[in-house]
């Protein structure tokens, strides 16, 4: 399947993340919440106003504004 | 002494609920010095041994970025507590040790306490605590802190570790490039002691690789050159990283920590019964709650049931409090002789600490109203849901608390406003909130525009309270903006955060929150706020009238007694012995002597009128009037916005006064908006000049001290009065002097 940014993912899709290219703060923030390399994640949802987004991953789950999600780069593995 | 233990773990672990379970009711609350994060500490005894322990704040890692994380570090590199009690969240086991390796890279002692089996089970995820102890080469106790289970067991195992040796090995590769590195780099700052009675040097060299501010900062001030030595090594290692692999150290290093959790996990440690992340109860919840549709309309219902909750409920202990003063006040003068130490306790110490006590019940209904909706998880989705809008002006989802709490819907306070603000995890965004959330209407700022509104705007009095309430967001969110790109300017906070599943709230976790902020609230009320209401008083007091004025009253007095009949001033005295006359409204008093006392009354306004006005307040405001004219302000406005600085409503009965009515009830300002209509220099564009600065102009003393208790630091308490008072004058000149072009 396809690699794409986290920001263009829908809601129910699943993948593998592939890179997050940030560091400073927002790569520390985002790596010390679990977002690695290898993490697999599924979109859970999005605010009222399509921002922030609510990502699931090892069990627990997270969100993060879409600019943020824009330094991850993901692959797909489960389409919903 | 006894052994300090440190209890850490990430924000909604459970941590603080075992803390409540260890320690009881023996838990004191403190600051880190220097800094705003609050420090619970507390003791734990059972049979024969006593520890201190202290609650770290929550985090997630260990990085210099955040105060939480930096002041928990610095308290374990400075008090080098005896060991860390690790609450993991065992149905969140992978991220949750994230940190506890973290603790393991600085080499202190670590006990794990697995909190949370139960909801672990019902998730269907079965863990092996023994097999996980022995792979990290830490104790692990399995725990509920919620019910108290594996309390006892917990401190039993730590009480054991302590006379163990305590020696940490910690076995992690970070791959071979940064593993060369920190061979190099350790064996450097090992040769030469550097920084290494404060930390390990392992752990020195992994921050510098890290980049890690704080470490690199005090590295520099040791040694620039040997510090400038390291970060070389660093560099290279860098730029080898980014050419073969393209990627940094510090996200090398993190994805090595999850690879080594996930290489420990999968050896048997943990084990899903079912799909680990298929929905749960709470997911289940969240389709609802934060739905596009049904959310917003579910959180405005719950925003407004805080909003009764704290204002209604709480309005019945505030008038036994506010009762309890006024019986205070009536009992002192009915036995003092009238005289300053009388004014001075009536006026200045019983209405004063009267005034601010009166807010308690209020705080406490507000926190244990927050408190709920913080600990059921549900704040964080409130957070998630505004967080688009509040961005827009550089605040964050999270400020909406604040804001209403403040008087977002017209009634609220600013001082547990300011005080909600702490659920604010982001500096800069919650500094931005706490300074803009006294433009709210209060419930004191309120008496001020009935009265103003119903004086000159009554045909669309409901109108034009909307606009008011409309015009204190605007100004609010604009100024946080403003704040945002000038002195408190920088990046926005990322908003990586969890959403924690929804949780019942357990009572005792409840009262302890309420509890610990009411007291501060209350201590301050005891020094500071004290001290500002004494001074408020000798300003609107001294000096008093010249013997000379006082006289001329005290003739006039004695021209009326005079000239009236015999039998009516008698009848008037017998009145005043059996003190009726002022409170009982002139019950029972014949025609003849009512009108006697109301002149009698008459002349006691004026004199009022002319104590203020010589006192230094009324000396200010009539020193001012020549600027404040520009916004249409006479001298009497100036006096009672002097007294608003005490309390909002203080500005309606200062009016009074100044307009001899004597001290005027802000429930019952009748009689004061006929004299405003009628009086000169007063008109409905001079209203609304002032209806504007009041809703922006300084915020009452209460809040500012608190202000500057949440922001740390009293410049910026400072800042909030002397930059809302330009900034509402600035506003009231604008609408004045623009609607005296239009011809208002």
């Amino acid at each position: 399947m396809s690699i794409m940014n986290l920001r263009q993912m829908a809601v129910d899709q699943t993948g593998t993340i592939t890179a997050v290219k940030a560091n400073g703060e927002m790569g520390r923030r985002i790596r010390d919440m679990g977002l690695v390399k290898g993490t697999e994640i599924r979109v859970q949802g999005r605010a009222p106003l399509n921002d922030p987004v609510s990502l699931r991953l090892m069990g627990f789950t997270l969100t993060l504004r879409n600019n943020e999600a824009d330094y991850i780069d993901v692959e797909v593995t489960q389409n919903p | 002494m006894e052994t300090t233990i440190a209890l850490a773990g990430n924000p909604n672990s459970g941590k603080t609920t075992l803390f409540n379970e260890l320690t009881g009711a023996r838990q004191h609350v403190g600051n880190y010095p220097g800094v705003t994060v609050e420090k619970k500490y507390g003791t734990y005894k059972d049979n024969g041994s006593r520890f201190s322990i202290v609650d770290l704040p929550g985090t997630y890692s260990l990085t210099a970025y955040s105060l939480e994380e930096v002041v928990a570090r610095d308290f374990l590199v400075n008090e080098k507590p005896g060991m860390v009690v690790n609450i993991v969240d065992a149905s969140n086991l992978e991220r949750n040790l994230y940190l506890t390796l973290q603790f393991m890279e600085m080499g202190i002692p670590v006990c794990i306490a697995l909190n949370m089996m139960d909801v672990a089970e019902t998730r269907g995820i079965d863990i092996d605590a023994d097999k996980l102890s022995k792979l990290l080469g830490v104790p692990v106790v399995p725990t509920v802190a919620r019910s108290g289970k594996g309390k006892v067991e917990l401190m039993n195992e730590v009480v054991g570790s302590l006379h163990g040796n305590g020696s940490i090995h910690l076995d992690i590769s970070y791959g071979n490039d940064i593993d060369k590195a920190l061979d190099e780099i350790e064996e450097k700052i090992k040769a030469e002691n550097f920084l290494t009675t404060t930390y390990p040097a392992r752990w020195i060299a992994l921050k510098y690789l890290e980049q890690d501010k704080q470490v690199m900062e005090r590295g520099r001030e040791v040694s620039p050159e040997f510090s400038r030595e390291i970060e070389q090594i660093v560099i290279n290692a860098s730029d080898h990283l980014n050419k073969t692999l393209d990627t940094y150290p510090e996200a090398m290093i993190a994805d090595h920590r999850y690879g080594y959790i996930n290489s420990i996990l999968k050896q048997g440690v943990l084990t899903h019964r079912q799909d680990r992340n298929r929905l749960q109860t709470s997911d289940k919840i969240d389709k609802v709650v934060t739905n596009r549709f049904l959310g917003p309309i579910i959180m405005i219902a719950v925003l407004i049931m805080l909003y009764q909750f704290t204002f209604a409920y709480s309005e019945m202990p505030v008038g036994w409090v506010e009762g309890f003063f006024e019986w205070l006040g009536g009992f002192t003068d009915a036995r003092l002789s009238d005289g300053l130490l009388k004014s001075l306790i009536i006026s200045g110490l019983i209405d004063g600490v009267g005034g601010v006590l009166g807010f308690v019940p209020l705080i406490m209904f507000m926190f244990f109203g927050i408190s709920v909706l913080e600990d059921s998880g549900y704040l964080a989705r409130v957070a998630y849901m505004l967080d688009r809008i509040f961005r827009m002006f550089g605040l964050h989802g999270s400020s909406v608390m604040a804001f209403i709490v403040s008087g977002g819907i017209a009634g609220g306070c600013a001082v547990p406003g300011v005080m909600a603000s702490r659920t604010l995890r982001s500096p800069r965004e919650r500094l931005a909130t706490l300074l803009t959330v006294p433009f709210m209407n209060c419930g004191a700022k309120l008496p001020v525009f009935v009265l103003l509104v119903a004086a000159f705007f009554a045909e669309n009095e409901a109108m034009i309270m909307v606009i008011i309430t409309l015009i204190a967001w605007l100004g609010a969110l604009l100024v946080a903006k403003l704040l945002r790109s000038t002195v408190i300017k920088g990046e926005s906070t990322p908003f990586v955060m969890e959403l924690p599943p929804y949780r019942l709230p357990t009572f005792k976790g409840l009262l302890i929150h309420t509890w610990e902020r009411t007291w501060q609230y209350i201590k301050k009320a005891g020094t500071v706020i004290l001290l500002i209401a004494i001074i408020l008083w000798a300003m609107m007091t001294f000096p008093g009238l010249p013997d000379s004025e006082v006289q001329v009253f005290e003739k006039e007095r004695a021209t009326l007694l005079s000239s009236a009949a015999g039998p009516v001033v008698d009848e008037l005295e017998h009145a005043h012995e059996h003190g009726e006359a002022h409170e009982e409204e002139h019950a029972g008093l014949s025609p003849a002597a009512t009108e006697l006392e109301d002149k009698l009354l008459a002349i006691d306004y004026h004199e009022s009128e002319a104590a203020l006005r010589h006192s230094i307040a009324g000396r200010i405001g009539t020193a001012l009037e020549g600027v404040t004219k520009l916004a249409g302000f006479d001298w009497r406005t100036n006096i009672a916005l002097v007294g608003g600085f005490a309390a909002k409503e203080v500005v309606v009965s200062t009016l009074g006064t100044a307009y001899s009515l004597g001290e005027v009830d802000p429930e019952e300002t009748g009689s004061l908006s006929d004299t405003l209509v009628n009086a000169p220099g007063w008109s409905p564009l001079v209203a609304l000049s002032l209806i504007i600065f009041t809703i922006f102009y300084a915020p009452c003393f209460v809040a500012v001290v608190c202000i500057a208790r949440e922001a740390g630091s009293r410049k910026w308490g400072a800042f909030s009065m002397v930059f809302n008072t330009a900034l509402a004058f600035i506003l009231a000149v604008l609408v004045f002097q623009i609607g005296s072009i239009l011809g208002y």
